[in-house]
């Protein structure tokens, strides 16, 4: 074996990757013009979906991190810097994610309200961020909206979006700010006090980021709600976000950083995307079947949407390629060894997960007004978006990480256990 | 000839074990197994143990539990005593997911559980075979098939060098028998 690494060698971001990068931006703001001059209302569903998108791939980076320290798993060591770095892109993703619901929030246009009469609405929300939706002498009143107003409301949730945000990004930070301070003092000093910030930030995720995802997603479609939700996103956020960080991981070996992750630690990797994608249908399947099983017309209204003649193909694409996919692929353990296949699994599961969430959104946000494409089509907007943010995240994960002095946290008590990970 | 029939090198400690795998490979003296009392990383790979098959039998396992109960739903609901359940189809797929998903894990489990007990010869109730008792304790021990691996002295030799503490020649291969 190998230990003979240098570690003090330092990610240079250049190259075709910062080239690929701006290119994959610049088609994203081609499809953000092209967007707004044409269809406004799916522009800014394509917005939030990206944007949320990004934020829960970055939130992932924190929580990995704090499952590790937590756990004190000792094979991570050597892969740290990734999610560190997703931890420290988080909050300009968070910002951007609040940009857009607030810039969604706050204009309107005219198009169909629930009951399909033209009316002022807003681009995002329109269910309850409507005006005059919890006045009774006003057009738009929506009696049940006005019964979870007391939650459902712009202020209290631009406060609750931010402090999740806040939250979240502040501890990522001081998570990468002792590990920093580690490859300077060593000792066990940051070591503990990491931990203790990972069982803070795995009590404050785990309360809210169901709520987080009722809020951003959920509310989209406010007469309905569903408990299963919360933990169906986080399930998302959890296969998604492990998949960017192998990806990662994978491109980076190749362009010759980090030859110290082995394997053992990509099979790692490979084990938690094949069993948590295993999790995601689980959940998935729990809130389908209770909902399809007892019938109630107020649950049975999300399914309703996705089960048009016209959309049932995404629904039934979406369990094929975030279950029979990564189940097949990833089953046997050489497939998690060689580095092709996790690739591919990697790419196939971070589009599944992009559909996914498509279809959480669309239904919600597009309405079948005039001039707008029905929530069925997949639009060339919604894949240049998807181009241009992922290029907007490679440009600041890459930027985030060449700011590390080193790619592996080298003065980590566990860094030996992680070298010689074998399994 | 002697009735030496395994040899056996007892070590305190994994590493000098590992030294004296080294050893013996090196002086070309095939290895008949290693009995250590945890797990020793990169072991396998060392004496060149084929990648375990458990995973194929769990998997066929898997397939056997998930057909079975999904023909005896289907049967018991679609074709033998269809019942009207809120309107639902008889044959609601659906439905099924739960128990079929159970019934793959109830096989994969239990018949991963017996072909482990098959394939190492283990089963409740039955004396387990065991060359030497202390590797199930304290001692890292490599066993070397006596029958055609001459001289023993020179093994023996080769042993003591890498660091073996205690080295047998046994004329039984088990201590322990039913």
């Amino acid at each position: 074996m190998n230990n003979s690494h240098s570690f003090d060698g330092q990610f240079e971001f250049k190259g075709t990757a910062k080239t690929w990068s701006i290119i994959m931006i610049a088609v994203g703001v081609i499809g953000l013009i092209a967007g707004f001059l044409t269809n406004g209302e799916r522009t800014f569903a394509d917005l939030l979906l990206n944007g949320y998108y990004m934020s829960c791939v970055c939130i992932c980076g924190i929580f990995f991190c704090a499952v590790q320290y937590v756990a004190q798993a000792g094979w991570s060591t050597a892969v740290l810097r990734v999610p560190q770095a997703f931890a420290k892109v988080l909050p300009y993703a968070g910002i951007i994610l609040l940009v857009i619901i607030i810039a969604g929030l706050f204009t309107t246009h005219q198009g169909p309200n629930e009951e399909g009469k033209i009316t002022t609405i807003p681009y995002l929300y329109k269910l309850w961020a409507l005006k005059g939706v919890t006045d009774p002498h006003s057009e738009n009143f929506d009696a049940v909206i006005t019964a979870k107003s007391g939650y459902l409301n712009t202020w209290f949730f631009l406060a609750r979006l931010a402090i999740y945000l806040g939250s979240y990004s502040l501890i990522g930070r001081m998570l990468v700010k002792y590990s920093n301070n580690e490859d300077e003092l060593g000792g066990m000093f940051n070591y503990n006090k990491s931990f203790k910030m990972s069982v803070i930030f795995l009590l404050v995720f785990g309360f809210t980021v169901p709520l987080f995802a009722f809020d951003t997603i959920m509310s989209l479609e406010a007469h309905w709600f569903s408990t299963m939700f919360g933990w169906y996103n986080f399930a998302a956020l959890w296969v998604s976000g492990l998949s960017v960080i192998t990806l990662t991981l994978i491109l980076l070996r190749k362009a010759g950083y980090m030859q110290w992750v082995t394997e053992d630690h990509l099979h790692n990797l490979g084990q938690l995307m094949f069993g948590f994608s295993v999790f995601w249908t689980y959940l998935w399947f729990a809130q389908f079947l209770l909902t399809w099983y007892a019938n109630i017309p107020e649950e049975a209204t999300y399914f309703y949407k996705r089960w048009e003649p016209q959309f049932k193909p995404w629904f039934w694409l979406n369990i094929i390629i975030n279950f029979l996919a990564p189940l097949l692929t990833l089953m046997s353990r050489d497939s998690k060894r060689k580095v092709q296949v996790l690739q591919a699994a990697c790419i196939i599961l971070i589009c599944g997960h992009w559909l996914d969430y498509w279809q959480m959104i669309m239904p919600g946000t597009i309405g079948a007004a005039k001039g707008s494409e029905w929530y069925t089509i997949l639009s060339p907007i919604d894949l240049a978006l998807f181009v241009g943010f992922a290029g907007l995240f490679i440009f600041m994960l890459l930027t985030a990480l060449s700011k590390f002095k080193s790619l592996i946290p080298k003065k980590h008590p566990l860094l030996e256990e992680s070298l010689h990970h074998h399994l | 000839m002697s009735s030496t029939k395994y040899i056996l090198g007892l070590f305190a400690d994994p590493d000098e074990m590992m030294h004296g795998i080294d050893t013996l490979q090196k002086n070309s003296v095939p290895i008949y197994d290693v009995y250590t009392p945890m797990p020793i990383h990169g072991i396998e790979k060392k004496l060149g143990i084929k990648d375990s098959r458990l995973g194929y039998a769990a998997f066929m396992f898997g397939c056997l539990g998930g057909t079975t109960i999904f023909s005896m739903a289907y049967y018991m609901l679609v074709q033998d005593w269809p019942m009207n359940i809120g309107g639902k189809p008889a044959f609601a797929i659906p439905d099924f997911v739960p128990i079929t998903f159970e019934w793959t894990v109830l096989f994969t489990a239990f018949g991963m559980t017996l072909t482990f007990f098959y394939a190492t010869h283990l089963f409740p109730g039955r004396t387990p075979r065991v060359m030497d008792l202390r590797a199930t304790d304290d001692r890292f021990v490599i066993a070397i098939d006596a029958q055609g691996n001459i001289p023993h002295e020179d093994i023996t030799n080769l042993l003591k060098e890498a660091g073996a503490v205690e080295v047998k020649h046994n004329d039984r291969k088990y201590v322990s028998y039913e």
